[in-house]
């Protein structure tokens, strides 16, 4: 019916430019087809769980005249994912949410890939790390487990992670430098699996998201000891008992001088306008003014920080320097 | 134990809602198309509806989204015994003797059956999760990589046996599937290998891509070989085949037991439905009196693994709640789901949020009647398919596995490698290769490999970790005999034989 | 030895195929030697290398096609792997089916559907082009209506499709 319409105006004559000629010449771009979103990781993880609650939320709130489509390309640790982007050069209807394996995917495989081949567009959140311990561990304090790693010979204590040479690895590393002392890294596929594999007992700690084992917390089967961010989280739900979020000390404040945050944010393929990254930018921020998404955020003790244009591109470019050089003490990046 | 029945009581009147009917008919029907179509797939299935359900209380959104899955469960079976296309992982032990049954006219038979054993197990596996819930959960978290690695071996050793093709083909058939599996990023070191800088192998080689091609393309190139004809033609159409198959199954309760336990035991280990459907065939095979016939279309051979799928389906759910640890990848998306409908999965689940968890419960009990109903229904109606000639159905199959293979990883090289393992197929079956232990391992070569490594890394490379506790050391001295047993039992009737002559 | 095929025809050897794949084998567990050479078949202080297991299932592949090879030696000279006949048939589905899959990348999966069908329709099945036209047509709009537009699950699409603005 749009066409026919448009035909009656008389205003176009290929078939393919009538989406294009329904706007007014003074209105902002548009998504005239379906929009790609690209999950460089698998379904169920918290990338994937994020962007498919940013594709309810949208849907729920009509946010965008069309669909958003949740693509998952996990091939690679997302370089797959990435690659897709990447090669898909002045295409508005394609984002990708990001991870750290943004940084870390290229330094650690040598797939060819980097930030600056895709266009940065905003951070939507930022994800925390926890320092996590069996609830009957004996270490109560963040301080107590230190001491216990010191005190032990190298590699007798067990950090369990997700993935080799990604985030949780690095954090493990930075923590073994902080201590002096070496652990046993053992990597798994996901977080929700280190967490139970916690809670079993056959690790001795983890760095999950908060989301990751918070239901394990709640069921008092974890402890957190201390949160990898420069202050104490904001939230201050009850969650286990008389402790919330707001109640794990930072790392820092425990001795432990670690900081590590995950990037949660959106890039779109190369060479694509100012206005359509200004699109997804409102459209993004439409999408944290609701209440599932403040939902989301509470429930993962996220950190807000919402950055976009160079603000976001300064941050990025930092990040990527400080990936390269955790990895490069670590001995992760690949030798081709 | 009353209070679970209480609760249960509960749910039923919570799942017996007619909206929630509703919701279930519709989500078994949908279900049933996304198992029909290769590549597709439970998990995505539900991933691609999750948000579509965000604005419905999260009792029917489950209940929606489970019956997807309960619906995708039934309809891999549909492909694997009309076409020997797999529509799921687990339905490849399906194809073994489903669809030789619906080669010689026997489509609706082995239809019923399939459907019929998938209730069972689900069934068995809900009640199983309606009485022991917690006690499992706890049963749960004693596997460790040395466990898990444990439970792929035994279900590696259980499937491979003695088979009538040379043992040097049946090895490199197996050994090729390895190969394959460990093409990509490996887990451990974060490192690509195999893959000589071609991205198109970043993602490594997808069993379902393989099985598409090997299977379903084939499977085409085999029938073309042999005439235009599809030899399924002559299916007859009855609509009492269902009663007539009802009759005969009892006789394999034994054969369903067995399946039952391992795919519950499977589905919470949680090693997932695949192995189990891999396992619960070759030992049903080994144990059966028509054990020797299985491959040419026993029905014995369709009813073990469709039973063990099912229940390992069903019994994934249970570490899923009550650990918030996935059993199965569709398993991993549900989780996720919980997460954005705002409730935590895990120890506190089924006591915070029991109207949720018990109105879950009984929709499964509800959801899979209502799902047999209806795929029985449509038993004829399938089976039928097979009367459109050879030369219209065949490019539509083709068709449908390109839209499989490509769905698996929204990538077009699949397309082509899928046609490659096409052509390997055709060839590796008219030479006499076993493709079942090819498939087997690129199934499970993967993850026991990476569980093998993680437990060595838990250990500081001695290999004493696998028999490092009671359960690890059971479960290993079971695969080996498992393993060993077509030798074991050549000795038995050897020394029998020779007491027997004599006499 | 049985004669599985008719003992009239001529075709290709059973022995030249048996042969031909354990090559075929040899080579590919060659592949996976080297490839599993590049990253590393030792045994680290922490478990095996990422080419560890890998190296030895190739080793394992070369070992055994090798033994394939001498027993397809040894096989009997004269049964057939197929008729030359049969053989024809099958190309005849091969062939357009792997023009199709290599049409994918570049046109999208819905023309090269519509093209295969209807080409094999009234090719293979002598059917009247009305009929495979529907059929043709049919097929590709049922996946076009299920897939991209129930459960958003785009498939590859080529330049017709960007014309035609779907």
């Amino acid at each position: 019916m749009k066409h026919l319409h448009a035909l009656g105006l008389g205003a176009v004559t290929a078939l393919g430019m009538t989406a294009l000629s329904m706007l007014p010449a003074s209105a902002a771009w548009e998504p005239t087809k379906p929009v790609e979103f690209i999950v460089p990781a698998g379904t169920g993880g918290g990338a994937d769980q994020m962007a498919r609650t940013l594709q309810g939320i949208i849907a729920k709130h009509d946010l965008m005249s069309t669909q958003l489509v949740v693509i998952n390309k996990s091939g690679g640790a997302g370089g797959e994912g990435f690659l897709d982007v990447k090669s898909n050069k002045g295409n508005p209807h394609k984002i990708v949410i990001t991870l750290s394996n943004l940084f870390t995917t290229p330094l650690a495989t040598g797939i060819p890939f980097n930030w600056k081949d895709l266009t940065p567009v905003a951070m939507l959140a930022l994800d925390e790390f926890i320092l996590w311990v069996n609830a009957e561990a004996p270490y109560k304090t963040a301080q107590e487990y230190e001491a216990a790693i010191k005190a032990a010979p190298d590699g007798t204590f067990k950090m369990g992670g997700t993935g080799s040479k990604q985030e949780d690895q690095i954090i493990t590393v930075a923590i073994e430098k902080a201590l002096g002392k070496k652990m046993t890294y053992i990597p798994y596929k996901g977080g929700g699996e280190v967490a139970v594999q916690l809670v079993g007992n056959h690790i001795n700690s983890s760095v999950n998201n908060p989301i990751e084992a918070v239901s394990q917390w709640r069921g008092d089967k974890v402890r957190p000891l201390c949160v990898f961010d420069s202050k104490t989280l904001p939230y201050t739900d009850k969650i286990q008992g008389d402790l919330s979020w707001s109640s794990v000390p930072t790392c820092k404040s425990a001795g432990l001088d670690v900081e590590y945050l995950m990037l949660r944010g959106i890039f779109m393929p190369p060479g694509v306008s100012q206005e359509q990254v200004d699109y997804f930018v409102n459209l993004f921020k439409k999408v944290r003014e609701t209440p599932e998404w403040q939902q989301l955020m509470k429930d993962g003790a996220f950190n807000q920080t919402f950055m976009a244009g160079d603000e976001f591109k300064a941050w990025v470019e930092q990040s990527e320097k400080t990936h390269k050089g955790l990895m490069q003490e670590a001995g992760f990046i690949a030798g081709n | 134990m009353l209070d679970n029945f209480i609760n249960l009581y509960h749910g039923f009147y919570i799942a017996g809602d007619p909206f929630n009917i509703l919701l279930m008919v519709i989500g078994i029907l949908l279900g049933v198309i996304i198992g029909v179509l290769p590549g597709l797939g439970g998990a995505n299935g539900v991933a691609i509806l999750l948000p579509l359900t965000f604005s419905m209380s999260p009792t029917s959104a489950i209940i929606l989204l489970t019956c997807i899955y309960w619906g995708a469960l039934f309809g891999g079976a549909i492909t694997s015994v009309l076409f020997n296309i797999p529509g799921e992982p687990w339905s490849v032990a399906t194809t073994f003797d489903g669809h030789p049954m619906a080669r010689s006219g026997r489509a609706g038979e082995a239809l019923t059956a399939a459907f019929t054993s998938s209730f069972v197990g689900a069934f068995f596996a809900i009640v199983m999760i309606t009485m022991i819930a917690p006690l499992v959960a706890q049963f749960a978290l004693q596997f460790g990589p040395a466990e898990k690695f444990a439970v792929y071996f035994l279900a590696f050793a259980s499937f491979v046996g003695m088979s009538k093709e040379p043992p040097s083909k049946t090895i490199v058939s197996m050994m090729i599937g390895f190969a394959l599996a460990a093409v990509g990023l490996d887990m451990v070191t974060g490192q690509l290998r195999l893959t000589f800088g071609i991205t198109e192998l970043l993602n490594g080689f997808d069993f379902l891509i393989a099985v598409i091609g090997l299977f379903g393309i084939g499977e085409i190139l085999l029938t073309m070989e042999e005439g235009l004809e599809f030899r399924g033609k002559a299916a007859k159409i009855d609509p009492k085949v269902v009663w007539k198959t009802w009759k005969t199954l009892p006789r394999y309760w034994s054969t369903s037991l067995r399946s039952c336990i391992i795919g519950c035991w499977m589905g919470i280990t949680p090693a997932g439905a695949t192995p189990a459907s891999f396992m619960a065939y070759g030992i049903a095979k080994r144990v059966s009196k028509n054990g020797k016939n299985f491959g040419n279309g026993e029905i014995e051979g369709v009813v073990a693994p469709e039973t063990a799928a099912h229940a390992a389906g069903t019994a994934a759910m249970l570490p899923m709640l009550a650990l918030g640890v996935p059993g199965s990848p569709t398993a991993a998306v549900l989780l996720g789901g919980l997460l954005i409908w705002g409730l935590q999965p895990g120890p506190m689940l089924f006591v915070e949020q029991a109207e949720f968890v018990w109105g879950l419960i009984a929709s499964m009990y509800l959801g899979n009647i209502v799902g047999l109903i209806l795929v029985l229904t449509t038993v004829p109606l399938f089976a039928s398919i097979l009367r459109i000639p050879f030369s219209i159905i065949a490019p539509v199959i083709l068709v449908i596995c390109a839209i499989g293979a490509y769905t698996v990883n929204n990538n077009v090289f699949d397309v082509l490698m899928m046609m490659v393992f096409g052509v390997l197929g055709y060839l590796l079956k008219k030479t006499n290769y076993p493709l079942a232990p090819l498939v087997l391992a690129i199934v499970l070569g993967d993850s026991a490999e990476e569980a093998f490594r993680q437990a060595l890394l838990y250990s500081g490379g001695s290999l004493g970790v696998f028999f490092s506790n009671g359960l690890v050391s059971s479960i290993m001295a079971i695969g080996l005999i498992a393993g060993l047993w077509p030798v074991i039992s050549f000795l038995i009737s050897k020394l029998r034989g020779s007491s027997a002559q004599p006499a | 030895m049985e004669q599985a095929h008719g003992a009239g025809g001529t075709g290709p050897k059973q022995r030249a195929v048996e042969i031909g794949t354990a090559l075929l084998t040899l080579l590919f567990g060659l592949i996976v030697i080297y490839g599993s050479y590049l990253v590393g078949v030792g045994w680290g202080s922490d478990g095996p290398q990422a080419g560890f297991f890998p190296f030895y299932v190739g080793l394992i592949i070369v070992g055994c096609s090798l033994i394939n090879v001498v027993s397809g030696l040894r096989e009997d000279e004269n049964e057939l792997f197929a008729e030359w006949g049969q053989l024809g048939q099958v190309l005849r589905v091969l062939i357009p089916a792997t023009i199709y899959v290599l049409l994918v990348p570049f046109l999208g999966i819905y023309l090269p559907s519509v093209i295969l069908i209807v080409v094999f329709m009234t090719w293979l099945g002598k059917y009247g082009l009305p009929l495979s036209l529907a059929v043709g047509f049919g097929v590709p709009a049922f996946f076009y209506i299920t897939l991209e537009r129930w459960f958003l699950i785009p498939l590859p699409k080529g330049p017709i499709e960007a014309m035609l603005g779907l």
